[in-house]
């Protein structure tokens, strides 16, 4: 048992900042309980972890408040609101639960601060399903990679070192070899894409909204149809038919993209285009997508609400049963529609993601360090998962899911630990 | 608390008890002796004229990993039909072909269901299966942990370690997974698929690693023997759903060399390749089979008709049945060097030649298998059917007009290609109570279930003996869980959460070393991460592992 009173040193820390879930990493402890990353770290998890330890009290209308006051404030406005919402949701599976269990009882609409981006894969899933990969198989598999419409390190800023130039492969690669296309997006920091030997990456640019008719033209090409047109969004016709082949001759290419960046209207379909090409070449050799991007536990929230209602995001509990629509439960258009009579804000990864601006009573759970433009109704600050407690968290390939270690002692509750006392409060108050 | 069930018609025939009047006692959740003269009996339930079972095993159901949550996902159109509302006793959710695990769980209970197990819980997504299933409640649980296409097995094998160190592994993994047997799916051919190779049968090499199907369940199958693990090697063939795999699989019955396996969802894996459409009944020679194999188990894996979704780790075969899909949708994975997965949403139509033939193959490998004690009742839940057809299922089996009536409505080609109707043989009370509970237990290595023995957990189920079978087994009048009642009228009366049941072989923690370093050298995640500690099934306070007894580890065995 680590005694967190002392400082000490914690080997194959697993941090939850970005949706790859790195596990390898060795943090650092003193005893008033502040962590260094000392090995493995990148410049997220460093700031992830290395936040000064903090325990603020919890807020009544910006005043210091019991935990038992804040934790009744909250109950007494989740009791009032005839269509409460629970959004944000940044937490892991533990916190998850907890949170399917408080929308039942007090019949309320979900909604995770990702879905913006995370729908747009959801949808495709829904309408066409996928073929896709998870990081062990990239890692000694992969000899071509196309990444669209991101430069992956922003998101996932370890991917090339863990999964692409690695130095061993089960099955004898020289993986110095490996292909980088990148494809789509201006500007992109491609500098993770360049080989340990210096070999440059193929960038294919274009505007991030001209990006659909992009992979729209080589799913074309792919499935052998010619294209008359000579250039594409500014790239040439000639570049995406070699695009083309170099796909269809791969041995195990992989289409990887992040659904977040894809910030522009429709983005689902062009999901599905990269998703159905990855299809069509395997109709001949092999090829998968990969789903990259997330976290703030976007993954994780959809997992659980699906076992536990069958649904994704974008679900609800007004009817007294689960109930799924991508358009009505969106948090965005609850708010704007006067629809959500109050707010409650999960949020226990990432100070910075702070709730939308609302004009109604507003609950925020959320990480210590927060600081609000506007002060919320109630403020409970929670434990962070992987650091002050325990959890379990989905990658964002959507297979492996990983426990999150407490890494000192922390007297901050845990969001499932206020959930329930939520819940039980506004159980008393109904007998 | 001490219980008495009177006069109840018991069937019992881990005891050869075949519809005996008798008193049954439970105290503390255990089947005790009768009580001495004067003790006080706390309740009684007077049961004359009911049928008393121990509570039913599903021994292969899909009910909790990465590919369930998948199919969950996918089919909002089909958990709209069938919402479940929440209740003062009940948590919400949905139903139908892929139930939210709550709903699972109260569904099984209502049919007199006590226990479940998951055949494919990858080691990979093992904590999810674990997660899906500590949110199932009323039953037991547990899972088969699947080997056979992971890339660390067929280097062993390709290394051509010693059987021992292969017996370790197998062992790690069951431990680590904290599952109760292994299952293999289309052994060495998810691998293949990663290669590119589109069907690997039984003596077809892998191209990488050089090994074979035969190889792989060979091996596989002795070390889960020699492990003394109960539940024998848990099979899902090569060549699911191709016309023609009768062939191999008898030859893969034959291939492991007399040691126990078990052939899961075997109607699938049961056709010919006779008559114009090429498509025919293995159904008589599987069964022939069996009867004269006595290593040899299998479940049916039937088909009804209707809408479902088919969930597997065959994600060579789901790849390539995924244009048959309905409605037109389907996802595939290549898994962590580990597996894949392949889920396709099907509708089985009566009216369709190839459907109403798969029905009948499933249904006559039922009725032409001798052995109840060696054969199972399963729909391969959800890619038959769903797990609540189970009462419409058994009434196929109970009752012979009835299945005569359904055969004679089926498309008229697939009738010409099935002896379903000459075959007269009707299961009895005492054949369905071996097939869903007492064979299901002893298969599964479940020591205490299936059985009303004393000692046993009173895991018991009450029916209402009626001449239809189907309304009879889909709403018992009362169901015990560990000696309480849970269910009453077909309706849940206490919510209980059920344990998790595993078994811990031998094994020597040198492997370790290995396994380690093949983690770090080539996967992503930490060797220690994989692990599923008891802490994660029970640290909510409701989940409990129990470990069932192995036989002890056997010397080498050939």
């Amino acid at each position: 048992m680590d005694n967190f009173a002392q400082a000490g040193t914690v080997e194959s820390v697993t941090c939850p900042f970005c949706g790859l879930l790195c596990d390898d990493l060795t943090v650092q402890r003193d005893s008033a309980g502040n962590l260094k990353v000392m090995e493995n770290g990148c410049a997220r998890a460093v700031t992830f972890f290395e936040r000064a330890v903090a325990a603020p009290s919890p807020r009544i209308q910006g005043k210091p408040a019991a935990l038992q006051e804040a934790i009744a404030k909250a109950a007494e406005i989740l009791g009032k609101a005839r269509q409460p919402l629970l959004a944000g949701l940044g937490t892991e599976v533990f916190g998850m639960r907890a949170v399917m269990n408080l929308a039942e009882s007090s019949r309320a609409a979900l909604d995770h601060m990702n879905s913006n981006g995370f729908m747009r894969n959801i949808h495709v899933l829904q309408n066409s399903g996928w073929f896709t990969t998870t990081l062990s198989e990239v890692r000694n598999r992969v000899d071509l990679l196309v990444v669209v419409g991101t430069d992956i390190s922003s998101v996932n800023p370890r991917f090339f070192e863990r999964e692409i130039w690695n130095t061993e492969t089960m099955f004898d690669q020289n993986t110095s070899q490996r292909e980088i296309v990148y494809l789509g997006g201006r500007d992109l920091d491609t500098s993770a894409g360049v080989s340990p030997d210096g070999r440059q990456p193929d960038v294919f640019a274009c505007d991030l909204d001209r990006i659909p008719e992009v992979v729209a033209a080589l799913r074309a090409l792919i499935i052998g149809k010619k294209l008359h047109a000579p250039e594409i969004a500014g790239i040439a016709t000639a570049d995406l038919e070699q695009l083309a082949q170099r796909l269809l001759a791969a041995k195990y290419a992989v289409v990887a993209w992040a659904a977040g960046p894809l910030a522009f209207p429709h983005a689902e379909l062009t999901v599905q285009n990269i998703t159905e090409l990855v299809i069509a070449i395997n109709k001949t050799t092999r090829a998968a997508g990969l789903p990259l991007g997330g976290s703030d536990g976007d993954t994780s929230a959809n997992q659980v609400s699906a076992w536990i209602s069958g649904y994704p995001m974008r679900n609800s509990y007004l009817r007294n049963y689960p109930d799924f629509d991508p358009y009505i439960y969106a948090a965005d258009r609850q708010l704007q529609s006067g629809e959500a009579d109050a707010l409650f804000w999960v949020s226990t990864f990432n100070p910075e993601r702070t709730p939308p601006a609302a004009d109604v009573p507003t609950v925020v759970f959320g990480d210590a360090h927060m600081e609000f433009e506007k002060e919320p109704d109630v403020y409970i600050p929670v434990g962070t998962p992987g650091i002050d407690h325990k959890g379990i968290m989905f990658r964002s390939d959507n297979v492996v899911a990983l426990p999150l270690q407490q890494l000192r002692s922390s007297n901050l509750p845990t969001l499932g630990e206020v959930l329930h006392a939520i819940e039980q409060a506004l159980q008393t108050a109904v007998q | 608390m001490l219980i008495k069930l009177s006069g109840g018609t018991i069937y019992d025939p881990a005891h050869g008890i075949d519809g005996k009047i008798m008193d049954i006692f439970v105290r503390d959740g255990r089947i005790v002796e009768k009580p001495r003269d004067g003790e006080r009996i706390d309740q009684e339930y007077n049961l004359a004229g009911k049928v008393v079972m121990a509570g039913a095993i599903d021994m292969h159901t899909h009910i909790g990993g990465g590919k369930v949550n998948i199919a969950r996902t996918m089919l909002p159109e089909d958990h709209r039909h069938d919402p479940a509302a929440h209740s003062d006793l009940c948590r919400a959710g949905c139903g139908h072909a892929v139930p939210s695990t709550l709903t699972a769980g109260y569904r099984y209970a209502e049919m007199g269901y006590t226990a479940g197990f998951e055949p494919a819980v990858l080691p990979m997504n093992a904590r999810q299966a674990h997660l899906e299933m500590g949110d199932t409640p009323m039953i037991d649980k547990g899972g088969y942990a699947m080997l056979g296409s992971d890339d660390l097995f067929l280097r062993m094998l390709a290394a051509k370690q010693d059987q021992n160190a292969i017996n370790d592994y197998v062992a790690w993994t069951i431990a680590a997974s904290q599952g109760i047997g292994i299952k293999v799916v289309n052994a060495g051919g998810i691998n293949a698929f990663k290669f590119n190779q589109r069907f690997l049968d039984l003596d077809e090499q892998n191209s990488y690693y050089g090994i074979t199907p035969r190889e792989v369940l060979k091996t596989l199958a002795r070390a889960v023997h020699e492990l003394g693990v109960p539940h024998p090697l848990h099979v899902h063939g090569n060549n699911l759903g191709v016309p023609g795999n009768v062939e191999t699989t008898l030859n893969s019955m034959a291939g492991v060399e007399g040691y126990p396996m078990h052939l899961t969802h075997i109607q699938f894996h049961s056709y010919g390749t006779e008559g114009d459409r090429k498509f025919s009944s293995g159904a008589a020679r599987i069964a022939e089979a069996i009867n004269k194999q006595k290593n040899i188990s299998a479940d049916v894996g039937q088909i009804l008709f209707g809408q479902t979704v088919t969930a597997s780790g065959d994600q060579m075969s789901q790849f390539r049945n995924a244009g048959a899909g309905s409605p037109h949708k389907s996802v595939c994975m290549d898994i962590e060097c580990d597996a894949g997965c392949g889920v396709v949403p099907f509708k089985y139509k009566d009216q369709n030649f190839v459907n109403a033939l798969q029905w009948a193959i499933g249904l006559e490998i039922f009725l032409l298998v001798d052995d109840p004690w060696r054969i199972f009742l399963t729909t391969d839940h959800p890619n038959g059917a769903p797990f609540t057809s189970y009462p419409h299922l058994i009434k196929l089996l109970m009752d012979k007009t009835f299945r005569n009536d359904m055969f004679a409505s089926l498309n008229l080609d697939a009738q010409k290609m099935s002896t379903l109707a000459s075959i007269d043989r009707e299961y009895s009370l005492y054949e369905i109570a071996i097939m869903t509970r007492a064979g299901a237990a002893k298969l599964v290595g479940l020591h205490d279930r299936g059985h009303l023995g004393v000692g046993a957990a009173a895991d018991i189920t009450v029916y209402t003996d009626i001449a239809d079978r189907e309304k009879m087994f889909e709403k018992p009048d009362y169901v015990f869980k560990d000696g309480q009642l849970i269910v009453k009228d077909g309706n849940i009366v206490r919510v209980v959460w059920g344990a998790t049941h595993t078994v811990k072989p031998e094994f020597d923690r040198g492997i370790e070393k290995e396994i380690k370093q093949y983690f770090d050298k080539y996967l992503t995640i930490k060797m220690d991460h994989m692990k599923v500690s008891n802490d994660e099934i029970e640290g909510d306070g409701r989940g409990k592992v129990i470990v069932q007894e192995c036989k002890g580890r056997r010397e080498k065995t050939a």
